[in-house]
């Protein structure tokens, strides 16, 4: 099972699957805004405007048939919340998943969270595949049996039934956060996660949903002054006391826990130093990162900002210790962007297994595929065209100007709305998933 | 395989290459920044300041207001209460006196989700 090997370029990628709908008329509530895979990978979920989440299965592979690579089905879908209407603060609250993230797992069951703007739900999904039969006082129908009927007592046992999956929120997590949830985090320390607004960070306590603790709040005293706002936060992967969070304004923060109970203070501040003669209009607004991912291995952690990828060692504050243009030709259309609100998309990215490979996503249906062991880079497109079975995905490429070379794309004939903005990677294997508008792909190693 | 026009930096030429290609890409950035001058003037002079996010915050931020609600009856105490039978019965502005019936429901999705199907 490889993944331990480069995943960039000496993969070749090819379609596995697509799920959703093929019609364009793309419903509001079927925007996918969220794509995880859990911790073992055999589970991949996703969560959509309309407040459902969908949760798919790794079928266990067929041994006798090694190219049939194992596929990805529904396993549960459920609704994780609801529209509200705060009426005190005359607030709309949408029931979109900004988020989800899931637990380690612990015992038979499978534990996520959810959030939308205001709320974080624990679920609890379990497979049921026994039921109980022969009661004495039931009949099987669930029907009560006359007492007085009953000569004869019985002791109920356990048979099979087909499986059932069952999903059920075991705790809301209410109340905490004035403003709009961006990022969620589970802590290694397998109790606590820390969930983020525009201005403050709470950490909560899974078993309690009642009160949560502010570790970090950014909201002036005087709103007038506002200058960043946060836009994303996560736990480092190892160390329980540490976590990063990013702003508007292009910095990371990492903060320790331990230094103090309330981190306004960071212990790093991760900023790379503008040139001022470069400084415009939009600087600020494409230096916003839009987010923050820790490598699995603890030591680097990566930014998304709008045209690039940004790598860190955590141990170099001062500048990242390597940069990757995702698309360096949309700078000479920051203009258009700006009109048309492309330039505030919040695109997330992710690593492979082995932090070798980062993946982000982008427009047109495009998706970036960059190598950092091989310092080699690769643009791929999620289309229904590219869909027969174990298909080889061909890289694709943007023109800048010029001469158009034949399979190239223009600038001015990219979709500025087909964007990928959620991706997720395997955590073992070269298996991808990614979100266009309203459909997953999955994308898989080939194997010859 | 060769990429397409983007730059991928190595950590040693990092600064170099840093500076040079801001310097031809400023060209076209500060090209787009004179572009939307034109198309609006107006433009704060703080770039990606307050206005942004202020409107950030304030997502999700609908119209009816109860001290609107209040002051729009005020107002219209002498004359006659538009009613809302016009043609736009759901636009909520201006002195048209909004009520919660005029508020478009948000309704859960019962619909299973696509992807599922």
């Amino acid at each position: 099972m490889a993944g331990a090997g480069g995943g960039g370029n000496d993969v070749q990628w090819c379609f596995s699957q697509v799920k959703g709908a093929i019609d364009d008329d793309v419903a509001e509530a079927d925007i996918i805004s969220t794509v995880e895979f859990n911790h073992s990978g055999e589970l991949l979920a996703t969560g959509d405007k309309g407040g459902r989440v969908v949760i798919f299965q790794q079928e266990t592979e067929n041994k006798s048939q090694p190219q049939c690579r194992s596929e990805y089905n529904v396993y549960s879908t459920f609704q994780s919340h609801e529209p509200e209407f705060d009426y005190l603060k005359s607030l709309e609250i949408e029931e979109k998943i900004n988020k989800i993230r899931w637990l380690p797992q612990k015992n038979a069951a499978q534990f996520l969270l959810s959030t939308n703007d205001k709320t974080i739900k624990l679920w609890k999904i379990s497979e049921r595949d026994k039921r109980p039969e022969g009661y004495n006082l039931k009949e099987e129908d669930g029907r009560y049996r006359d007492a007085a009927t009953i000569t004869t007592l019985r002791v109920p046992v356990f048979r099979p039934m087909d499986l059932m999956v069952e999903a059920s929120p075991r705790r809301v997590f209410a109340n905490g956060h004035t403003y709009h949830i961006n990022s969620i985090s589970v802590n290694s320390d397998n109790e606590t996660y820390l969930s983020a607004d525009d201005l403050r960070i709470n950490m909560w306590h899974l078993e309690i949903t009642d009160r949560s603790f502010n570790i970090v709040d950014i909201k002036p005293a005087n709103m007038e002054e506002l200058t960043e706002v946060i836009t994303a936060a996560e736990f480092h992967p190892h160390q329980c006391n540490t976590f990063v969070y990013s702003s508007s304004k292009g910095t990371i923060r990492l903060c320790d826990m331990r230094a103090s109970a309330l981190c306004d203070k960071h212990s790093k501040l991760f900023e790379e130093p503008e040139d001022p003669s470069n400084r415009s209009f939009f600087s600020e607004i494409i230096s916003s990162i839009s987010d923050v991912k820790f490598s699995h291995n603890g030591r680097y952690m990566m930014t998304r900002d709008y045209l690039s990828v940004k790598i860190w060692d955590l141990n170099m504050e001062n500048r990242p210790v390597e940069t990757y243009q995702v698309h360096e030709y949309l700078r000479s259309k920051l203009c258009s962007l700006y009109e048309n609100d492309c330039i505030f998309d919040k695109f997330e990215c992710c690593w492979n297994g082995n932090d070798s490979v980062v993946m982000t996503g982008s427009y047109n249906n495009f998706f970036r595929m960059l190598d950092r062991s091989q310092q080699r880079d690769v643009t791929l497109e999620a289309s229904r065209e590219s869909c027969k079975p174990r298909q080889v995905l061909k890289p694709r490429r943007v023109c800048a100007g010029g001469k158009r070379k034949k399979d190239e794309i223009s600038v001015d004939s990219l979709d500025f709305n087909k964007k990928i903005l959620h991706t997720a990677w395997h955590p073992q294997e070269n298996i991808i998933a990614v979100a266009t508008t309203n459909n997953l792909y999955i994308f898989q190693e080939k194997v010859n | 395989m060769s990429s397409d026009n983007q730059d991928t930096e190595t950590h040693s030429e990092q600064m170099d290459e840093t500076q040079e290609s801001q310097d031809t890409n400023s060209n076209p950035v500060r090209t787009e920044e004179a572009k939307l001058k034109a198309k609006y003037p107006s433009l704060g002079q703080k770039p990606g300041g307050s206005d942004f996010l202020m409107k950030r915050l304030q997502k999700g931020q609908k119209y009816f207001d109860s001290g609107d609600y209040n002051m729009a009856k005020a107002k219209m105490k002498n004359k006659q209460l538009p009613a809302a039978t016009g043609p736009d019965k759901n636009i909520v502005t201006g002195d048209h006196i909004p009520t919660p019936q005029d508020l478009p429901q948000r309704k859960s999705s019962l619909v299973t989700s696509k992807l599922a199907g």
